[in-house]
């Protein structure tokens, strides 16, 4: 029986710029069922936080309830973590952000946790462009509870038990942007070479970074007829583009054949390549990310790469022209000044 | 690339790389598990079945499988493959009762047997039971050739050695001890249907020309002769100035043994340096915890001798220079000679293959380092009735290689009497057979420990430096041998793919804990293909495991090199198109050993 990860790796694993070889940024032994995309996702943020020479302790991982949200405990051990309430983890993560400006904040939530009983949360964190990467998985199904179909399971989709789902879908993806988030991006567990560049991007925008990641329940929604399967995403996947994250001050190595390049440039000097496959978008138009995102819906495509990007957005920080620096490293009397300011300032509202 | 053939038994028999490395490709794995059950018996019976020796190499192997162990690939340290071999020599119960009994259903068929070393003794247990009558030679008084006169006691009891050898003349083997074999072609003349050669390489290279070798012969020995008449108990004792000369094995059996005679400055002189000395690091290390110095980069010059007595030996002192193909040159520092006192001089510089008796007319073709011309695959000579093996045939090795050579040998002998053809050999016998006993539960213990190698306890130095028959070594206790088993990866468990089975979801990738799984496009070339994996695949000596294309018309390659057997890719694959299968493989031999 082997419920523990041997302590051996890789003789020859690469070290990062900190000096981290990628067991670093591991977590404990997965308990989700075999084969979840939840897990390669997991993967896929341990990968980028290696290759992204993140110090664990700079980051915070927050979540909700589901096997999705159970996931930060299967990487990044050696950061912090806050498992939240269902539906609740956006949350914790404003008043997390609000109190510690410094740590990059990775918020994992479901569809369930998302999609349904956190609907209202997630509205919010988007209109407030929480300086955060928010990533759903998504399967399509509570996959915690035993698989009841979920708000993002399409119309007309089978579960298991054979039964067909009678509601229109929710579209996270098109929500997002329509309610104005400055970076969205959909992508599929099982293509990591897509996923792992769209994690580093999001972590380095300075906004709300919102990925939608398709994430086959193998055990409760991977059957004949269900949308989100393993099959399905296959067969239905079309990519806006080819992803690379260049950081900052690296050379841009990758060269494409033929097709458009698109750079844009982030604020920190780094910048994100995109090779344009889909004709007829920008990802720097809302408009534009719209109607690519609904014409491939219309297509039965599940339309994934980055959608859209806003690089000048404004996080919550700089709308509520915050204090530059963390809470916890003020003094006690500029945190709390006195009775004597308390009354200067109720005196100025009168 | 083109997908592996997984059907051909040799490649996941490479994956065993213990096996793989030990000349019997005994079935270590295997036998460690069952040491770990605490079946020793057992374990006994699959190691006497390969290697015929158990008892013996578990002491005294020169274990190449050990610097193969997967294990050290991950760490320091191989597994004691070769000391839990003793463990169950030394905890076995009644294997007798296991091993087949003489007399056999007789063939008719007359066999002679020259030398009784290991290699004769291997071909001996091996015909006996499909009815040949053996008749084994040897000029010693017992059976064992060098395991008795070469191997010191205090590494080979005597007992453990008259125990295994023992195991084989019960089979019904007529022996001649006592007996020099004078002449080849009166053997031949006999109505022997066949001759096996197993004499060894009986022959200690000497510094006939150095001045005072004459002069001083009284007190300079030649190494391996002495040892033999250690052994024999023809010479009970030695000077207290000893200089051994050479920096093999048997000058590590030399100087260790001198010092049980009576040596007290007992000093090792050789040319090369120390890290470069033939010696296997253990034979090192136990002759400096025998508080006996080794000094390098020195060259013998000359025997000093006085008034007719020896007084020690002038060295000249040199250092080793390397030409661009690495290859090493001696040069003189220009220093002035060393003169090192001593009484007595062991030369332990090297050993030779020698048959003066066999004559150079009887059709035994010689070459141009006269040594018989002997076939690599079947072992017989430019006569089809002689067959040869052990360090007779290729010059001198080691008991495995004797004992694998043995086996061969005997396959072959059994086809030239059957008027088959010699050339043939047994395909092995080989099982895959799935581990898989539930969700998360294997039949064997898939947990990886990160122990240490554990050291086999010694007997006192001052108990073991008063007698010479004094084992040093102590075996592992029970406890011990558990422990040290655990370290075992089971590397004959093997990982199989079922491309059929994937569904592509990269649970696998994302679990094997040292990279060994990846999914990619295929590429023209293995070359190519091991440099674009998770993990460059870089140790060439290590297969790559390539599926056919798979759906998303990628392949899975495998890297075997560091995989722990752990088999979390199994257990983490939905579709269970990774198995944890038990792959078993054994040589064929010619007469079946255990019943
Ligand atoms: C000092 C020393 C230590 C060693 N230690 C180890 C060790 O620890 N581990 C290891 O694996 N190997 C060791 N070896 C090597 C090992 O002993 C040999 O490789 C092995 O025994 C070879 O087996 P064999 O069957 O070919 O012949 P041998 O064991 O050499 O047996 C040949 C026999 O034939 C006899 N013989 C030769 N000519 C005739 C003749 N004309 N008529 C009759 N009889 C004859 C010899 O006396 C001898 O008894 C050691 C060797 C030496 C010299
Ligand atoms: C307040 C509250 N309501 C309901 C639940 C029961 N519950 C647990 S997980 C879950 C759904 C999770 O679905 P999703 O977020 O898609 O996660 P998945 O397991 O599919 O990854 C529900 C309804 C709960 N834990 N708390
Ligand atoms: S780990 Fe065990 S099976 Fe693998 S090579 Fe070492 S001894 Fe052999
Ligand atoms: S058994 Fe599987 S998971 Fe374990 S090391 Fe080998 S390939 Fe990796
Ligand atoms: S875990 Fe199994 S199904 Fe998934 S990729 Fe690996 S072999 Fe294929
Ligand atoms: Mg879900």
């Amino acid at each position: 029986m082997s419920f523990i990860r041997p302590k051996f790796r890789h003789p020859e694993l690469p070290k990062n710029a900190l000096g981290y070889t990628v067991d670093y940024y591991e977590g404990a032994l997965s308990t989700l069922c075999a084969g979840c995309g939840h897990d390669s996702i997991g993967a896929g943020v341990v990968q980028a936080c290696f290759e992204m020479n993140i110090e664990p302790h700079r980051l915070a991982k927050l979540s909700g309830i589901g096997c999705s949200s159970k996931t930060p405990n299967y990487f990044l051990s050696n950061s912090h973590g806050f498992n939240s309430v269902h539906g609740r983890m956006p949350s914790v993560a404003t008043g997390a952000n609000l109190a510690n400006r410094d740590l990059i904040y990775l918020g994992v939530s479901g569809d369930g946790d998302t999609a349904s009983i956190g609907m209202g949360q997630f509205v919010h964190v988007i209109r407030r462009n929480i300086n955060m990467i928010y990533i759903v998985m998504n399967n399509g199904c509570y996959g915690l509870t035993k698989g009841q179909d979920s708000a993002t399971s399409d119309n007309g989709s089978k579960n298991k038990t054979g039964v067909m789902n009678v509601y229109e879908s929710i579209d996270l993806a098109s929500l997002a942007i329509e309610l104005g988030a400055t970076f969205v991006a959909q992508s599929f567990s099982g293509d990591k070479a897509q996923l792992i560049p769209l994690i580093k991007a999001g972590m380095q925008h300075p906004g709300f970074a919102f990925i939608n990641v398709i994430s086959p329940c193998v055990t409760f929604n991977n059957n004949v007829g269900s949308t989100k399967s393993y099959d399905y995403v296959r067969q239905h996947i079309e990519a806006t583009s080819t992803v690379d994250f260049v950081p900052e001050m690296t050379e841009i190595t990758t060269t494409y054949k033929s097709g458009v390049t698109q750079k844009i440039g982030m604020h920190d000097g780094s910048s994100i390549q995109l090779h344009k496959i889909a004709q007829d978008w920008d990802p720097l138009d809302r408009q534009s990310a719209m109607n690519a995102v609904k014409l491939s819906k219309k297509n039965n495509e599940i339309l994934t790469g980055l959608l859209f990007m806003d690089p000048d957005a404004k996080d919550l920080h700089q709308l509520l022209q915050t204090t530059e620096k963390p809470l916890n490293s003020l003094s006690q009397s500029l945190l709390c000044p006195g009775s004597e300011m308390l009354k200067q300032i109720n005196e100025d509202f009168r | 690339m083109k997908p592996t053939d997984s059907n051909n038994p040799e490649y996941f028999h490479k994956v065993v790389d213990c096996q793989h490395a030990c000349p019997a490709h005994t079935p270590v794995p295997e036998y460690i598990r069952l040491i770990a059950e605490g079946k020793y018996t057992e374990a006994y019976m699959i190691n006497w079945d390969s290697n015929v020796f158990p008892g013996i190499l578990g002491r005294t192997c020169d274990r190449p499988c050990e610097p193969a162990c997967r294990r050290v690939r991950v760490e320091e340290e191989p597994v004691a493959i070769c000391r839990l071999k003793r463990v169950a020599a030394d905890h076995k119960g009644d294997v007798k009762e296991s091993m087949p009994k003489a007399p056999f259903v007789q063939n008719s068929k007359k066999i002679a047997l020259l030398g009784a070393g290991p290699a004769s003794l291997t071909v001996a247990r091996d015909l006996a039971t499909l009815g040949y009558e053996l008749h084994l030679y040897d000029d010693q008084k017992a059976g064992g050739g060098f395991m008795r006169s070469q191997i010191p006691s205090f590494r080979l009891p005597e007992t453990v050695l008259n125990e295994e050898v023992n195991y084989i003349l019960d089979l019904g083997i007529h022996t001649h001890f006592n007996t020099y074999v004078s002449s080849l072609k009166e053997v031949l003349d006999k109505d022997y249907d066949a001759i096996f050669v197993g004499t060894g390489a009986p022959k200690g290279r000497d510094l006939t020309d150095m001045i005072g070798r004459q002069e001083g012969a009284s007190n300079i020995h030649i190494g391996i002769n002495w040892l033999a008449s250690v052994a024999f108990e023809h010479q009970n004792k030695i000077g207290k100035n000893v200089i051994v000369l050479g920096g093999g094995n048997t000058a590590m059996d030399c100087c260790r043994t001198a010092r049980r005679l009576g040596g007290k400055n007992v000093v090792v002189v050789v040319r090369s340096p120390f890290a470069e000395m033939k010696a296997s690091p253990w034979e090192k290390e136990d002759a400096a915890h025998e508080d006996i110095p080794i000094i390098d980069n020195h060259v013998p010059k000359s025997f000093v001798v006085e008034m007719g007595v020896l007084k020690g030996m002038n060295f000249e002192k040199v250092h080793a220079v390397y030409d661009d193909n690495g290859k090493r040159k001696l040069l003189p520092t220009g220093e002035a000679e060393v003169f090192i006192e001593a009484d007595d001089v062991l030369i332990a510089i090297g050993q030779e293959n020698s048959f003066p008796w066999i004559e150079r007319t009887i059709g035994i073709e010689f070459d141009q380092w006269d040594m018989p011309v002997v076939d690599e695959i079947s072992f017989v000579s430019t006569h089809k009735k002689v067959f040869f093996g052990g360090d007779s045939a290729f010059g001198p090795k080691n008991v495995i290689t004797a004992v694998a050579h043995g086996h061969q040998a005997a396959i072959s002998i059994h086809h030239f009497c059957q008027g088959e053809d010699v050339n043939k050999r047994l395909a092995p016998y080989v099982n895959l057979v799935s581990q898989k006993m539930g969700l998360h539960e294997w039949a064997f213990d898939s947990e990886v420990v990160t122990d240490r190698r554990y050291v086999v306890p010694q007997a006192d130095k001052k108990l073991t430096l008063g007698n010479r028959k004094q084992e040093v070594e102590l075996g592992f206790d029970e406890i011990t041998a558990f422990k040290e088993a655990e370290r075992c990866l089971n590397c004959d468990i093997q990982t199989v793919f079922t491309e059929s089975k994937c569904i592509e979801c990269d649970a696998c990738v994302d679990i094997c804990p040292t990279a060994c799984i990846t999914f990619t496009p295929n590429a023209e070339s293995e070359t190519d293909l091991r440099k674009i994996l998770k993990m460059p695949a870089n140790n060439l000596t290590q297969d790559i495991y390539v599926s056919d294309i798979l759906p998303t018309s990628r392949v899975m390659v495998k890297d075997e090199n560091v995989c722990l057997h752990c088999g979390l890719c199994a257990e983490r694959c939905p579709t269970s198109a990774w198995d944890m299968q038990k792959f078993f493989y054994s040589v064929t031999k010619a007469g079946k050993a255990c019943h």
